[in-house]
């Protein structure tokens, strides 16, 4: 296969139960202390219906569910010769203590640059909500040296 | 809670300090992440892969710059969040996260302040290099 045969894959989607523990466990780990992190009144206060998860914890969500880097098993290329370039996040609604997340992972774009020496692929995960509102859009490169 | 009007094109908002990065933290950010990538626990297993020993999960610091933000206003006020991985952390780096106002505009009849933001080590070499859309009344 070719790597332009990878543009517009779909994966099957995945589910995820978001766990209170979880949410103060990544909030300590990266020395996050606001309370709305890890206190339910100090997060209902801040008009959330439980702890809001952070920015960037929507990544752990597709990360535990192997559905991050798993394009690179699929193009056979070694893990050690990729890095993660960029991510962004687009917000639509907050991701809470108590959601359940569904996610679907789209390779969005693969292409290469300086002759090839450097291959690009982009990939997109939605993610919605139990209540099937959009949540959080997730935009991946990852970044493979060749040769 | 910063409003709009107060706001210029160029202005900073205010920075945060995160750190010095700790192997203990890298181990707590693996589990909390999801991200058991051995480069960011055993020296042993980072020098195979070229490394000199372990080295930060591009997402702590990404995380951090996420701090950035939501230091700055309640989380739900994010509209967009981005960053590129320009180059690695290692423990006993100490991460600064700065921002300041690239556009100010409306969208969907929302007032937005676009930012450009920066986490730099303490070299003040940058590690990150990112965009944000923030809406403010």
């Amino acid at each position: 296969m070719s790597y332009e045969d990878f543009i517009g894959k779909e994966y099957p989607s995945f589910t995820a139960e978001i766990e209170k523990g979880r949410i103060r466990q990544f909030a300590n780990a990266i020395g996050e202390t606001n309370p709305v992190y890890n206190d339910e009144k100090a997060a209902s206060d801040a008009g959330y219906k439980s702890l809001p998860a952070p920015p960037t914890f929507s990544f752990a969500i597709a990360m535990d569910a192997g559905q991050s880097f798993n394009i690179l098993e699929d193009m056979e290329i070694p893990v050690t010769r990729a890095v993660h370039g960029a991510q962004g996040f687009t917000y639509k609604q907050a991701i809470c203590a108590g959601d359940e997340i569904t996610g679907i992972q789209k390779i969005t774009n693969v292409f290469e640059k300086k002759g090839g020496a450097l291959l690009f692929i982009e990939a997109e995960i939605g993610m919605v909500n139990q209540n099937g509102d959009s949540v959080c859009d997730l935009q991946t490169t990852v970044i493979v040296r060749n040769g | 809670m910063p409003k709009f009007d107060d706001f210029n094109v160029g202005d900073a908002i205010p920075e945060t300090t995160k750190g010095p990065i700790t192997r203990t933290q890298l181990a707590l950010f693996a589990g909390a992440s999801g991200d058991h990538n051995p480069i960011h626990l055993d020296d042993e297993e980072a020098r195979k892969g070229g490394l000199p020993g372990v080295i930060a999960h591009g997402m702590l610091n990404m995380a951090y710059l996420g701090q950035l933000l939501s230091d700055f206003v309640p989380q739900s006020n994010i509209r967009s969040f981005s960053a590129r991985f320009v180059a690695m952390t290692v423990p006993g780096d100490t991460i600064t996260c700065r921002g300041e106002v690239a556009e100010k505009r409306e969208e969907n009849g929302e007032k937005r302040l676009d930012l450009k933001i920066v986490a730099v080590n303490q070299k003040d070499e940058t590690v990150l290099d990112g965009a944000a859309s923030i809406a403010l009344d």
